[in-house]
């Protein structure tokens, strides 16, 4: 029984961050439609520059938090400035491809600084955060992961519901033709949604590298985690993210401790192919209908 | 004898099969003939062993790419699992030459054959799915094999590997590289005029008008799932044959080459020779693997530079930037690939003095 809620908990946590990091992919999709390969790279970035800040530059980390997320931002805003910009328009393959050959640049640059090695961040989270419950300890980086999360869900709810800027990018999802002809600017909006995207990315590497430390090979390998949580939730569903993440977070958990480690890398994808047989649009996504 | 033909001034074509012709002058076939006849009598002999290791290397990853563009190229669908499909050839081939003791050119086709089946197992979701759907479920694909390939240690022997006899052919052992050239060459060769003549078939025109345009090819009456199967089929095949002559050149095989990253190689090759050009998948096949020799030596050279000791980076991953950084800008800036370079520079030959 211990085992078991040990195990949920930490289903749940990391399924939490599974969601948010899908939370920025699906954004990115809902706006431009473009599969973002480079995710994970975005979460390594953001846990990296955390680091840098906090171990190197010796920046106190109530600073270095909002600093790390504005230099994802800019990140993401020049990402499609730069790269996606001129590939408005042009065929899956090569949007799929640069997202590709980008994510193999951070990655490349990233290993060239820092290499392969694992690193953990100085200690910083007080003690007082863990919770005893039912004869388990919950470590304090799982309440932070799961406050995080839903801190961040809340802000997004509110961003989209209520802000200008997200009405015109839930607009923009809805019909990009409609926005333009009522003067929404859309580029502007395609430039924030990789700007949130990285943000919330960032975000989700930070936390994660609390968690496990940090590696560029473990972080970046949660770019391809997030197929399956954004494939199981449905492609355009925001809320449908989260929910994948969870269920995803808790199907590892689970498979990772009671069937074998192995096994628990693989196991979202077996889903995900099932998934996309039985009902490809996934829990929330738009049921498209084409007939001949 | 006939006239020898030139190029016209125009679209002269009086039939189909005119329109269908591989070689529309016959100086194209001349060249063609001498380019072969020099690959063949005189690079294996002229070549310093390593140059030839590369070459051969290259011939294989030209199959490789060839079978990719087969399928993303000319019939459309997006397919991230080329790498695990190569390992599943490689496995094929390693356990029908080591368990059943086939020899070589039973065992090459057989492997071939047996990834078309897995192909076409991982293609079946393409009968509901399209685009980015198939994309992802084409590297749901690539995790699973892998998987398999690591784990089925009964079949595979895990991450411990299989190690192979010496191959022979009608008796004749073939070792060494000058050995295995013309063996891989040969195949090169005879894959690539079966791909060229495949373009020029009934199937060959329906992959393409799947690619164009797939409801319009269904509304016109073509069984569109038969054959997206097939175009799976053949790009596996063609997998599967450069992983068998992989496996027989390296001589043992684990499964840790046939990752996700090779199959992203394998679409950088197809992106940078040109998508829906033969030429292009060989251009590409060259690029990718003199790129990566090219600065393997280079990350040689930058590690053992001593201003970059004290500095505790990693050149080697210098690798992995450039390669990111050429695919990148071959999608900005010449998205049709070297195949369009080739042409340009050919036309403008032809065409000189008067490129207008």
């Amino acid at each position: 029984m211990e085992f078991f809620l040990q195990l949920l908990i930490s289903g749940i946590s990391i399924g939490f961050l599974y969601g948010l990091a899908a939370l920025g992919f699906v954004m990115i999709f809902k706006s431009s439609s473009v599969l973002n390969f480079a995710h994970g790279e975005l979460v390594a970035i953001g846990a990296f520059l955390f680091l840098t800040l906090v171990s190197w530059a010796k920046v106190p980390v109530l600073l270095a938090f909002p600093l790390t997320l504005a230099g994802s931002f800019a990140l993401g805003f020049v990402i499609e400035r730069v790269f996606l910009r001129p590939l408005i328009g042009e065929s899956l393959i090569f949007v799929i491809m640069l997202t590709v050959g980008l994510a193999a640049m951070f990655k490349g640059i990233m290993l060239f600084i820092f290499g392969g090695n694992l690193y953990m961040f100085p200690e910083f989270l007080p003690s007082w955060l863990s919770l005893q419950w039912a004869g388990i300890t919950i470590p304090p980086v799982y309440i932070l992961s799961t406050a995080v999360g839903l801190v961040f869900l809340v802000l997004f709810g509110l961003f989209f519901k209520y802000s200008s800027q997200g009405i015109y990018m839930r607009s923009v999802a809805d019909n990009q033709p409609a926005a333009l002809s009522l003067g929404v600017n859309v580029r502007r909006v395609f430039a924030l949604s990789w700007a949130i995207a990285a943000l919330v990315a960032a975000m989700s590497g930070v936390v994660l590298g609390i968690i496990n430390g940090i590696n560029v090979h473990d972080l970046a390998s949660i770019g391809l985690k997030v197929f399956p949580v954004v494939i199981l939730g449905g492609l355009e569903s925001i809320g449908g993210a989260i929910l994948g993440g969870l269920i995803i977070g808790l199907l590892e958990a689970f498979t990772g401790g009671y069937l074998s480690p192995s096994l628990k890398d693989v196991v979202p994808y077996g889903v995900l192919v099932f998934i996309l047989l039985v009902r490809p649009y996934g829990l929330f996504g738009l049921v498209e209908i084409e007939r001949v | 004898m006939r006239r020898l033909r030139f190029h016209p001034c125009g679209n002269y074509r009086e039939s189909y099969g005119e329109e269908l012709r591989i070689f529309e002058t016959d100086f194209g076939r001349t060249a063609m003939l001498c380019g072969l006849a020099v690959l063949f009598l005189v690079v294996p002999f002229l070549s310093s062993p390593y140059l030839l290791y590369v070459i051969n290397l290259t011939g294989i990853t030209a199959i490789g790419a060839l079978g990719l563009n087969i399928l993303i190229g000319f019939t459309g669908q997006i397919s991230l699992g080329h790498g695990a499909f190569i390992g599943v050839g490689a496995y094929g081939a390693a356990i029908l030459a080591t368990s059943w003791n086939l020899p070589l050119f039973i065992s090459i086709p057989m492997a071939g054959v047996l990834t078309a089946a897995v192909g076409m197992i991982f293609g079946v979701p393409s009968v509901r799915l399209k685009g980015l759907y198939l994309a992802i479920a084409t590297l749901a694909g690539q995790f699973i094999i892998e998987y398999v390939l690591i784990q089925w240690e009964g079949l595979t022997m895990g991450t411990q590997g299989i190690v192979l006899p010496e191959p022979s052919l009608f008796g004749l052992s073939i070792s060494g590289d000058r050995a295995f050239f013309f063996l891989i060459f040969t195949l090169v060769v005879l894959m690539t005029w079966m791909a060229k003549n495949l373009f020029r078939t009934r199937s060959g025109r329906a992959f393409m008008a799947i690619r164009d345009n797939d409801r319009a090819a269904e509304g016109m009456g073509i069984p569109i799932f038969p054959y997206k199967l097939l175009a799976f089929g053949i790009s596996s095949f063609y997998a599967g044959i450069a992983g068998a002559l992989w496996t027989y050149y390296t001589m043992s095989i684990t499964p840790e080459p046939f990752n996700l990253d090779l199959s992203i190689e394998y679409i950088a090759m197809v992106i940078i020779g040109g998508l829906g050009s033969i030429t292009g998948s060989i251009f590409g096949a060259v690029f990718i693997s003199g790129l990566n020799e090219i600065l393997r030596s280079l990350s040689d050279i930058l590690t053992n530079l001593p201003a970059l000791q004290g500095l505790d980076l990693n050149p080697a991953a210098l690798r992995q930037f450039v390669f990111g950084l050429a695919i990148v800008l071959f999608i900005l800036f010449e998205p049709k690939g070297l195949a369009e370079v080739w042409r340009v520079i050919r036309s403008s030959f032809r065409l000189w003095p008067f490129s207008y």
